[in-house]
């Protein structure tokens, strides 16, 4: 068997971070190969050396026997290696034929070839599975829709060998099982598939053969068929963890088997009062007036409620307008006894509402601000003398915060930016649940992009909440979290929540077909 | 590490090269015999085709024929106007010459200030006291005034003559008094040569705008025009650029001012009224080297050549010769004293 | 966390104290070498220039003074811009800003009655210079604010508009004879430098200097220092968190773009209150767009705009110190490469600094 690429004694510095020490890969020609590993060991810095985008300090790559170390990504794009980045590069106000073919338009005469890239695209679509009209515009696309499109620009620049950053991490499960359609069609038309990942369970299902990464190391090399998901998770992090179901007391290779029944729900305490209760809310979005379509919920203190669903339906709005990020058409919020349907942000955070937000590069961080600077956004009123803020409490929270969650390199003065995504959010978490008196958390995709370590960690987390009294309002696109840490489960599709359901009554059974729509005739 | 030593290391040898070549033409600062004599321009001044290029040009007659050293100074911004003639008196310089009436505060400031330096103001302002008289300047400080009036009446007269109807326009700048001269003269010189004929007199505005504002001259010669106008005389800046579209438009003729603007409009152009800043320049620095400078108001007309109307080989064709030795004797009869022409309205 | 921090150890042979200073040393001298060829092209000596640039500059109290002068205008120019583009917004109207704060000391003093005591007079006339560049800035901010219009066209729009009125105000209802300014103003004259040494006698320079000082003082200190500083980073960083945040973004920059038009206004007390005692019809000159270039190489912190400041003032003066040698248009190009060099080689610059760092782990 050749190797489709070979990567060895790989060594990567930027700045003050090495990213890469002592890192190889061997991918054959002819299968689906997973990197995994903690965020921030080094997966994406290698990819992008393999795929031109940077040149390591040290080292030798190889693709298809051939020594390209250092190589630009045209040469990388001419030799048929294409990447998939895990944020999409797409210009929003073209259509997906356009975006396809940029750089390399067909003409007829002068004039752009409309109709021909068009119809290549199609044909191309048709041949690999991944459909979506080619005369769409971008900005009008779902995020598994454009993710296709990703996909589909890199084939259609001639890859054979495709890498892939993470790419179920915006997917519901029925888009994730298309894309591993796609990429097993590829494979058996004798391409070659390179997916970072670190859901271990797609791990499982997906790959052939499996490379690990720590702290910019390759630390092991393995056949899928000998590995399980706790066998990579130690390898991994380095030491034994608790995989994210395990709490449910069933045990993983249920999980791998694609078992989802759970623990017993908790019985929710019966408190007279609700925390959050939410009456026939509408929201509008800049696409349509009801993108939230009179969802009703009454949240009870000491419960995980969590919405489950495919992304674009409606629940980035619904929590946005509890958070006052987003007015509100019709309807009314309650926090506790309050009406905060008209409330500004502060006065919502300040009456006990926090927010673990969906974008934390976008929302929850200010990304140049220092970590200790970002542990106090949105309570930064409390961090005053008069006017002037007061720094000795902020560097002595932020102390606190660090140490309490672990937050790795833990120097209050060093930028958030420069942190991996995992530790990014524990910064958002500590912020959220430690750094402040709150009664209801919404917390939206706390896991995205958080490696297996902190997920498990920010999972306690959470729980730990909901012990202690607090209600929090669980949105994920991960069936799998939403089952596991909910006492309630709800579905939301097209703007409404379609089905709730006690935990012990929900599964990946029950609610896969009301997530598509299709869960009317199931008789719920 | 090397990298970066090695590119300030190019960088400090490279610079420090540079500084030791020596070109041959390499000038140093002009000191020794001879006139010495400072120009401060106006902000932005040089390349104006009339005040501050007819002041070069003064300057570089009297570089050539009286072996006069000049230095220029182009000023970046307002507090440079002093800062330049500061520099160029503490120099030593024998004559300071400031360029525009923006200069008169500065000029009398540092006349005071270098007593022994002699300083030069074209177009200086000369303020009034409360009786109404001129306050005169300092007495090493020359005001170097024009009478715009007389250059205005011989075209008044010449616009009369040649456009053989009785309706004369006129489209001023801003309307304030140093514009009602030309105005004043324009229309004396008019009807010294045609005693019922009009002028029509229009200004553009009442802000400095009015002389920024082609738009507004094109309407306002358009309309005196339309009423049976055939020569136009402008003096109202970039404004006059509207005055001679609407003359090309209305294939009628138009007057320049302060410099010969015949290729705005080849054809149109009558004439231009001139101020002599050149032989102002000449002048002031002539008076220096032989000794006969005088502080005070100096007004230069007609007999000093500090103004004048264009009468060259461009528009030759459009003056008929009668017409002209109409207008010479009208000349000598002003510089004789025998007509005097008002400078208000 | 699996990245390691390489230890943060200083290149080997570069003191720590030199290593902030590498980024625009070495801008400068690129500088220097263009400004050298480019003067040789003039068939000059490169070294003859530069020494009359230094000699005219800071070789004499007086050059000093003049730099000082030009300084100040400069700082508070480029404050204003710098503090605009902290919270995301690009003030192009400091030019504005300025003239309307200029006249409206003008203005004041002209009210005040003459033998007002300088200590109320002055301050009252500062006060004025500073609500003229807010009134100036207002109208973008609240445009911005409540409808998100462009700042970058309004502030262009404004710095008309400001100009048209103020040029009809000087004319037709301040005017004095065969003149673009109002009269002298009766009170509020800030003293010059001269009044306290005789040295800094004949130039322009005068106490609104540390008013500039002052006010870059006051600008650190709001930024890094207040809650409201950290609010508006916030909001230039990153709109959306600082929405999550609970600040609202759209107060932020109305209250920042007041704040800037004041700063940019104050600057318009050094030519009136300090030099000439009068308004006079387009004394700005490009002091305020000048600003946006001060601020770009200040790197919109308020040290880096004062230091930056001096240096474009100096510039402008040696511009008149060599006028006799070559042309000011070379100074004014001369300008424009050290604003390129600034802009191109600091961030270049740092990064092998950080690169060498990185390599020594």
């Amino acid at each position: 068997m050749t190797l489709a690429i070979r990567a060895t004694g790989i060594r990567k510095v930027f700045g003050d971070v090495v990213a890469n020490r002592n890192a190889s890969l061997e991918v054959r020609t002819g299968e689906i190969h997973a990197v995994v590993g903690e965020n921030g060991a080094g997966k994406s810095t290698l990819m992008r050396m393999i795929a031109g985008m940077y040149a390591p300090d040290a080292g030798t790559l190889e693709v298809g026997g051939r020594t390209v170390t250092g190589w630009s990504t045209r040469e990388a794009i001419a030799a048929g290696v294409g990447m998939v980045h895990q944020h999409f590069m797409l210009v929003p106000t073209l259509t997906v034929a356009e975006n396809l073919v940029l750089g390399q338009e067909p003409v007829r005469g002068v004039q752009f070839d409309r109709a021909g890239a068009e119809e290549a695209v199609r044909a191309l679509g048709e041949r690999t599975g991944l459909r979506v009209d080619p005369s769409r515009l971008v900005s009008d696309l779902s995020v598994g829709e454009l993710q296709r499109v990703e996909i589909l620009k890199v084939l259609f620049r001639g890859a054979r060998i495709l890498v892939l950053d993470e790419p179920t991490a915006v997917l519901s499960p029925p888009e994730v099982q298309d894309l591993w359609r796609v990429l097993r069609t590829l494979v058996a038309d004798g391409g070659t598939v390179v997916v970072i990942t670190h859901k271990l369970d797609e791990v499982v299902e997906i790959s052939q053969s499996i490379t690990v990464m720590r702290a910019g190391e390759t630390v092991g090399h393995m056949q899928t068929a000998e590995a399980t998901p706790s066998s990579i998770a130690r390898m991994m992090v380095g030491r034994e963890v608790k995989l994210a179901l395990e709490e449910t007391g069933e045990g993983r290779q249920e999980m791998v088997d694609g078992g989802w029944q759970m623990a017993d729900a908790r019985g929710g305490s019966a408190t007279a009062h609700s925390a959050l209760r939410l009456t026939q809310l509408t929201v509008a979005s800049a696409r349509r007036a009801d993108e939230v379509a009179g969802v009703s919920i009454e949240l009870r203190p000491g419960e995980i409620f969590g919405i489950a669903g495919v992304e674009g339906n409606g629940q980035t709005e619904l929590i946005e307008a509890i958070a006052g990020l987003r007015p509100v058409s019709s309807g009314s919020i309650h926090l506790g006894s309050h009406d905060i349907t008209r409330w500004s942000v502060r006065q919502r955070a300040d009456a006990g509402l926090s927010h673990i937000p969906e974008d934390r590069h976008r929302r929850g961080l200010v990304l140049d601000y220092s970590i200790a600077d970002d542990l106090i956004l949105g309570v930064q009123h409390g961090f005053t003398r008069g006017i002037v803020l007061d720094k000795e409490r902020i560097i002595s929270n932020a102390g606190e915060r660090i140490a309490q969650f672990d937050v790795r390199p833990g120097a209050p003065d060093a930028p958030a930016r420069s942190l991996s995504g995992g530790n990014q959010q524990k910064v958002v978490i500590a912020r959220e649940l430690r750094g402040r008196e709150f009664s209801v958390l919404l917390a939206v995709q706390p896991t995205r992009g958080v490696d297996v370590g902190a997920i498990e960690f920010i999972h306690q987390q959470l729980r730990a909440a909901r012990d202690a009294g607090k209600a929090v309002l669980l949105v994920s696109a991960d069936l799998v979290e939403v089952l596991a840490l909910s006492d309630r489960v709800a579905v939301m599709y097209g703007g409404k929540l379609v089905v709730t359901l006690p935990a012990d009554k929900a599964s990946a059974e029950v609610l896969g077909p009301w997530m598509t729509g299709a869960g009317g005739t199931s008789g719920h | 590490m090397r990298k970066l030593f090695t590119v300030l290391g190019v960088l400090v040898a490279l610079h420090l090269i540079l500084l030791l070549v020596e070109p041959a033409g390499a000038s140093k600062v002009a000191t020794g015999e001879g006139v010495d004599v400072g120009i401060v321009f106006d902000v932005g001044g040089r390349g104006d085709k009339s005040f501050n290029d007819g002041a070069f040009i003064g300057a570089e007659r009297a570089q050539r024929e009286l072996g006069a050293r000049v230095r220029f100074i182009e000023p970046g911004e307002g507090s440079d106007r002093e800062a330049g003639l500061r520099l160029l008196a503490a120099e030593g310089m024998d004559l300071v010459i400031g360029v525009g009436f923006i200069f008169t505060d500065d000029l009398a400031l540092l006349a005071r200030e270098y007593p022994n330096v002699k300083f030069a103001g074209v177009d200086y302002a000369v303020a009034l006291d409360s009786a109404g008289n001129a306050i005169q300047p300092p007495s090493n400080l020359v005001a170097l005034k024009f009478r715009e009036e007389q250059g205005s009446f011989l075209v008044g007269a010449l616009a009369a003559l040649v456009g053989k109807s009785k309706k004369l326009g006129f489209v001023g700048g801003m309307d304030i008094p140093l514009i009602h001269k030309f105005e004043a003269g324009y229309r004396a010189g008019a009807t010294a040569v045609c005693p019922d004929c009009t002028v029509i007199a229009q200004y553009a505005g009442a802000t400095p705008e009015a002389f920024k504002n082609p738009g507004r001259g094109q309407e306002l010669a358009l309309s005196q025009y339309q009423q049976g106008v055939n020569v136009i005389f402008h003096a109202s800046g970039s404004t006059g650029l509207g005055v001679f579209e609407a003359a090309r438009r209305q294939r009628r003729l138009a007057i320049g001012v302060d410099a010969d603007q015949y290729s705005e409009a080849p054809g149109y152009i009558l004439t231009s009224m001139v101020k002599g800043v050149d032989q102002a320049v000449y002048g002031a620095i002539e008076d220096v080297r032989a000794q006969r400078f005088e502080g005070g108001i100096r007004q230069l007309g007609l007999a000093e050549e500090g103004v004048n109307f264009i009468d060259d080989a461009n528009n030759r064709s459009l003056i008929p010769d009668s017409v002209r030795t109409r207008i010479e004797a009208l000349r000598q009869d002003i510089i004789a004293g025998k007509i005097v022409v008002p400078a208000t309205r | 966390m699996a990245t390691d921090r390489a230890p943060a150890v200083s290149p080997p042979g570069i003191p720590r104290w030199l290593q902030p200073l590498l980024p625009p040393l070495t801008a400068l001298l690129i500088a220097a070498v263009v400004g050298d060829l480019l003067i040789l092209t003039f068939g000059q000596s490169p070294r003859e220039v530069f020494r009359l640039l230094i000699e005219g500059t800071w070789g004499n109290a007086y050059g000093l003074g003049q730099v000082l002068y030009k300084a100040t205008t400069l700082i508070c120019t480029g404050l204003a811009v710098a503090l605009g583009i902290r919270a995301g917004m690009f003030n192009i109207g400091a030019e504005g800003q300025l003239a309307l704060g200029g006249f409206a000391a003008a203005a004041i003093g002209l009210l005040l009655p003459a033998g007002t005591p300088a200590l109320v007079a002055i301050p009252v006339c500062v006060a004025a210079a500073c609500a003229g560049g807010s009134a100036g800035a207002a109208v973008p901010g609240v445009l911005k604010a409540r409808f998100g219009a462009s700042e970058v066209i309004v502030t262009i729009m404004m710095n008309f508009i400001i100009a048209a009125l103020l040029n009809w105000a000087v004319a037709t209802q301040l005017n004095v004879a065969e003149s673009l300014h109002t009269p002298e103003i009766h009170a509020g004259a800030v003293p010059r430098l001269a009044a306290v040494s005789a040295l800094f006698s004949g130039s322009a320079a005068n106490f609104t200097i540390l008013f500039a000082l002052g006010a870059a003082v006051f600008t650190g200190w709001w930024l890094f220092r207040t809650r409201a500083g950290y609010e508006l980073r916030a909001a230039g960083l990153q709109p959306d968190a600082a929405e999550y945040g609970g600040i609202r973004v759209g107060s932020v920059w109305l209250r920042t773009m007041l704040l800037s038009g004041a700063l940019a206004g104050l600057g318009g007390v050094n030519y009136v209150l300090g030099y000439k005692q009068y308004y006079e019809e387009g004394f700005a000159a490009g002091a305020g767009y000048l600003g946006i270039a001060v601020a770009l190489v200040g790197r919109n912190h308020p040290a880096g705009v004062v230091i930056s400041a001096l240096l474009f003032a100096t510039l402008s003066q040696g511009a008149l110190a060599v006028n006799a040698l070559v042309p000011k248009q070379m100074v004014d190009v001369l300008t424009a490469i050290v604003i390129i060099a600034v802009a191109t080689a600091v961030p270049e610059v740092e990064r092998l600094l950080r690169a060498v760092r990185g390599k020594t782990a």
